[in-house]
């Protein structure tokens, strides 16, 4: 694949949700080895903050912190539940908001946290198949305005955000090659199951439900069955890994870093070590953000590089996996 | 393999649980506060000491820790 990553910024909308705010709101909660989620704080996005205000906030960093000059920019894709309207797609929102050329190319595409290799997996194809020299890619998610006020769970572990990375056309650069998969008759266990076209929003849509640890949500709030989840992971993102290992000719010591979707530190330690990957090649990217849904590749991969984790021409498997059920996976290189 | 070696591996996973709270007989539920990521721990537990994968079925269907282990115990 002719492309690569050539920067990322993100955004993180103003509100902070502090442990010390959520303990004080669920006392009960502190002894549930909550910590071990390995979130510290997440962020907010606000009652008025749309997708395409978020996307514009994360493209204005990406501009000002790398010096690119927007009227380069070819195509502009939006990747997000959050859309702003309906019609049209809030990537043309963002194409007039960012002053991009007219020219550029647009749309919108939703996949949840196993977005970011499927992205990037658009993103070069687009930039081969079109000719393009220039993409923006903006993933957005504000998640928590879905999670009922009572569950627990999910409120400790999703902050908002949103991130847009620079793809390039490139000789040297590398995307690929990819490992997806995808189990749809898992579908609920990461759901809003109300409020689409399978069953709009009624009066039923908000009963309270309980789950047996005592999180609350209803049909029109966002729904997670952690513990399915979990089980979800522990299965299919070893051999996902080790088939994109195979399928590239690569070994585990030719990765020099590896950044999976940023859900649970606890959950990915565990992955961590049925892999055998050694701590110092595994990224952990929640105490500051929580779980930031298509986000939480590219910050994590920004966060890496500003640590200085993160070189030119290291090799990166990236795995996301979530919502769908839906998995991706891939290798990248600058 | 032994019961007391898997509470041993318990205790050191949650750490706001004593020392000695839990034996084969207890009611996992009354590790205070059952949470989500305590069945979390018991699964993840499950899958990287034993190679067993525990369901939500099963940790809701058991009710002791002695019912627990006997199921790992039937999987290795």
């Amino acid at each position: 694949m002719p492309a690569a990553i050539s920067a990322i910024s993100y955004y993180l909308p103003e509100k902070v949700l502090s442990n010390e705010d959520f303990f004080r709101e669920f006392p009960e909660a502190r002894e549930t080895s909550l910590e071990k989620v390995g979130v510290r704080e997440r962020h907010i996005a606000a009652e008025n903050e749309s997708g395409s205000d978020m996307a514009c906030a994360a493209a204005e960093q990406l501009f000002s912190e790398h010096g690119i000059d927007r009227s380069t920019i070819e195509f502009v894709i939006f990747c997000s539940a959050d859309l702003d309207h309906y019609t049209p797609a809030t990537a043309g929102i963002v194409q007039h908001r960012l002053g991009l050329p007219q020219s550029c190319g647009s749309f919108d595409m939703f996949t949840g946290c196993s977005a970011y290799p499927y992205a990037l997996g658009v993103s070069a194809g687009l930039i081969d198949a079109m000719g393009l020299g220039n993409l923006l890619l903006i993933t957005s998610s504000a998640l928590t305005r879905k999670i009922h006020p009572r569950d627990r769970a999910s409120r400790f572990m999703f902050g908002d955000a949103a991130a847009a990375t620079l793809l390039t056309r490139s000789e040297t650069g590398q995307i690929g090659p990819f490992v997806f998969g995808t189990d749809g008759g898992r579908a609920d266990k990461l759901i809003v199951p109300h409020g689409g076209s399978r069953q709009p929003l009624g009066p039923g849509s908000y009963e309270e439900i309980a789950d047996e640890f005592g999180n609350v949500t209803s049909p029109a709030h966002f729904q997670m069955e952690g513990v399915g989840v979990f089980i979800f992971s522990m299965k299919t993102v070893p051999p996902m890994v080790r088939g994109l290992l195979e399928k590239a000719k690569l070994g585990m010591e030719d990765i020099d870093l590896f950044v999976f979707h940023q859900a649970n530190v606890f959950m990915n330690e565990t992955l961590r070590q049925k892999l055998g990957i050694p701590p110092e090649k595994f990224v952990h990217c929640m105490e500051r953000f929580g779980n930031t849904v298509q986000s939480s590749i590219p910050i994590a991969l920004r966060e890496a590089q500003k640590e200085g984790r993160l070189k030119p021409g290291m090799r990166v498997l990236l795995a996301g996996f979530g919502t769908g059920l839906s998995w991706s996976a891939t290798i990248v290189r600058s | 393999m032994s019961i007391e070696e898997f509470i041993l591996k318990i205790e050191a996973e949650i750490e706001e649980l004593p020392k000695g709270r839990l034996q084969p007989e207890t009611n996992y539920r009354q590790i205070p506060e059952w949470s989500s990521m305590h069945a979390l721990i018991l699964i993840a537990l499950a899958e990287t000491e034993y190679n067993v994968t525990l369901t939500g079925e099963d940790l809701r269907s058991c009710q002791t820790v002695g019912d627990l282990f006997q199921v790992i115990k039937s999987r290795t």
